[in-house]
């Protein structure tokens, strides 16, 4: 067995070295792939806290992930139409801005997994993971039926949104944006499992009764984590709407939100390193499988299945060994 | 001063009535012993307590009704439960299992070595992984570390070699003795229970059937209702 240290120092220098390959072979498409890797790896990290630490199986966290992506989507694509996003109450711009876009996604999606965490924590087992589909599914239909913003055909945005000191239409400048992002987030998540907030959530995930009887309110953590976490996934839809300079309905898709899920079992579920583990497997799946088959996710099924079957803690826990917390 | 009283409580587990109006009264800085045979209900009195279980009657602890809180409300006020069967956190290490439950006040890590110096060596090792002597031990620190104003030790001894129960009587008593702990003990030993205790509550059938200071608890009573 490997250490997992050194096995995240591993994952942690491929993320590096091949886009520095990428540039200087003139590969840009490889480095927009790890960058796709790089959004997907975040938008999991943020679920992971909720389902890896928590125990709390959301199917819906495209509600949050998209609910970014149109954050971005709404505040350029009124910044390039030169109209505002609303005059009543007060007037609110648009903007290019990628870090007033950042803190506005982070905001916005963090009410919403307030508001969907509050209604759907009352509940647990296959009630929370159906109330969770639920929200997102709403939050799909209502993206397709709002024809200002495009509709079932979605928002383009024409020019990539601005980070000051960068020029983001570069790929590796985007890259590199997008992968401190992810190493802040997972720096601050490798933090936040082993404070006392992280622990009493990862005990109430054993044992609800018994993290209740040493005074902490296990609904209220459950709460705080899946606002952490849906304000991660959030991020992540901004910085995956500005990738693709588009937006539309698939990103609230449940397909969306079983992906992420995916991406954290392949990886191994409450792993630090687990979600970027399985988003890089699935990028690259999707792009070597991708160009040889319309059917890959038969391919992504079986390996799901293997690891499902097989190897319980994920990649991770295959080369480096179950995590005790997690059996 | 009544620090701790239960008057006239009484609850169910669906339709089997398990409390018929339990009384019970503990003043602060003492030790109460709430003894009775297998199945008359004194796990369930704790579980009333800490608010596990709904109950009827009147629940005060440091002058609150204790009726409408929620179990972990009832911890914050001051309540420190150490459960039957220990269960600790088990996937997580002991130093976890600790900080996890930690609140401000007199408890800390250190405070916790110092009396059972065994969780000391054993800080990084997963609770699962300890003995149960240990893992009682963890059970009663993880207690200690939401620093509770009473503490209830629910069959804390069970199942233990004589050794690690010896240890685990003696810190009790250190509790006790040095910090002047209230705590509500039970447990199947009735001659630990005589040496520590102020007081005892006997139930019967759900029922509180004799109350007194230890010292006048005879031998006769203790046959006749405990078994022994």
């Amino acid at each position: 067995m490997i250490s997992e240290r050194y096995f995240n120092i591993a994952i942690l220098a491929l993320l590096i070295i091949v886009p520095t390959w990428a540039y200087f072979a003139d590969e840009p498409f490889t480095i927009t792939l790890m960058t796709r890797a790089a959004i997907f790896a975040l938008a999991a990290v943020g679920l992971n806290l909720a389902l890896g630490t928590g125990g709390l199986v959301s199917f819906g966290h495209a509600a949050f992930f998209g609910m970014g992506g149109y954050v971005m989507g709404i505040l350029a694509h009124h910044a390039q139409t030169f109209t505002p996003v609303a005059e009543v109450p007060f007037l609110i711009e648009g903007t290019k801005s990628m870090p007033v876009i950042w803190l506005v996604s982070i905001l916005l999606s963090a009410v919403l997994a307030w508001v969907i965490g509050f209604l759907s924590l009352r509940t647990s087992g296959v009630y929370f993971i159906m109330i969770t589909l639920a929200f997102a599914q709403m939050m799909f239909f209502f993206s397709i039926s709002w024809s200002e913003y495009g509709g079932e055909d979605g928002l383009s945005i024409y020019v990539r949104n601005s980070f000051p000191g960068l020029n983001t239409l570069d790929p590796i400048q985007f890259y590199i944006l997008c992968l401190a992002i992810l190493l802040i987030v997972l720096g601050a998540m490798a933090r936040v499992v082993k404070s006392p907030f992280g622990l009493a959530l990862n005990a109430a995930r054993q044992s609800p009764q018994r993290v209740d009887a040493v005074g902490l309110n296990v609904k209220r953590l459950r709460l705080v984590a899946f606002i952490i976490s849906g304000a991660i996934t959030g991020l992540a839809g901004a910085l995956f709407a500005d990738l693709n300079r588009f937006v539309s309905p698939t990103m609230f898709s449940w397909q969306l939100s079983g992906e992420i899920m995916v991406f954290i079992i392949i990886g191994g579920v409450g792993r630090l390193f687990g979600p970027v583990v399985g988003a890089l497997i699935f990028v690259a799946l999707e792009h070597f499988l991708g160009g040889l088959s319309d059917f890959w996710h038969i391919y992504l099924g079986l390996l799901l299945l293997m690891i499902v079957l097989f190897g319980k803690g994920g990649i991770i826990g295959m080369i480096c060994g179950r995590e005790k917390s997690h059996g | 001063m009544s620090f701790l009283s239960l008057n006239n409580v009484s609850a169910s587990y669906g339709s089997s009535q398990a409390l018929f109006g339990v009384n019970l009264t503990l003043n602060e800085g003492e030790v109460m012993a709430l003894m009775g045979r297998n199945g008359m209900g004194k796990s369930t009195t704790v579980r009333c307590i800490c608010r596990m279980i709904p109950s009827s009657g009147s629940l005060t602890f440091a002058s609150v009704d204790l009726s409408k809180l929620a179990s972990h409300q009832a911890s914050r006020l001051g309540i420190g439960l150490v459960p039957e069967g220990r269960r600790c956190f088990s996937g997580l290490s002991v130093y976890e299992n600790l900080v996890a439950a930690a609140r401000p006040g007199f408890w800390t890590f250190e405070k916790i070595v110092d009396l059972f110096p065994r969780l000391g060596e054993r800080k990084q090792q997963i609770a699962s992984s300890l003995s149960g002597g240990e893992q009682q031990m963890l059970a009663i620190g993880r207690a200690l570390m939401t620093n509770p104003k009473l503490l209830i030790l629910d069959e804390a001894t069970e199942g233990l070699a004589p050794l690690i129960r010896d240890e685990i009587w003696n810190a009790i008593k250190q509790l006790k003795t040095e910090t002047g702990l209230s705590i509500l003990v039970i447990d199947k030993s009735v001659t630990e229970l005589r040496s520590i205790s102020d007081s005892a509550v006997i139930l019967e059938r759900g029922r509180d059937v004799w109350s007194g200071k230890m010292s006048e608890l005879t031998s006769e009573i203790t046959a006749k209702y405990v078994g022994v």
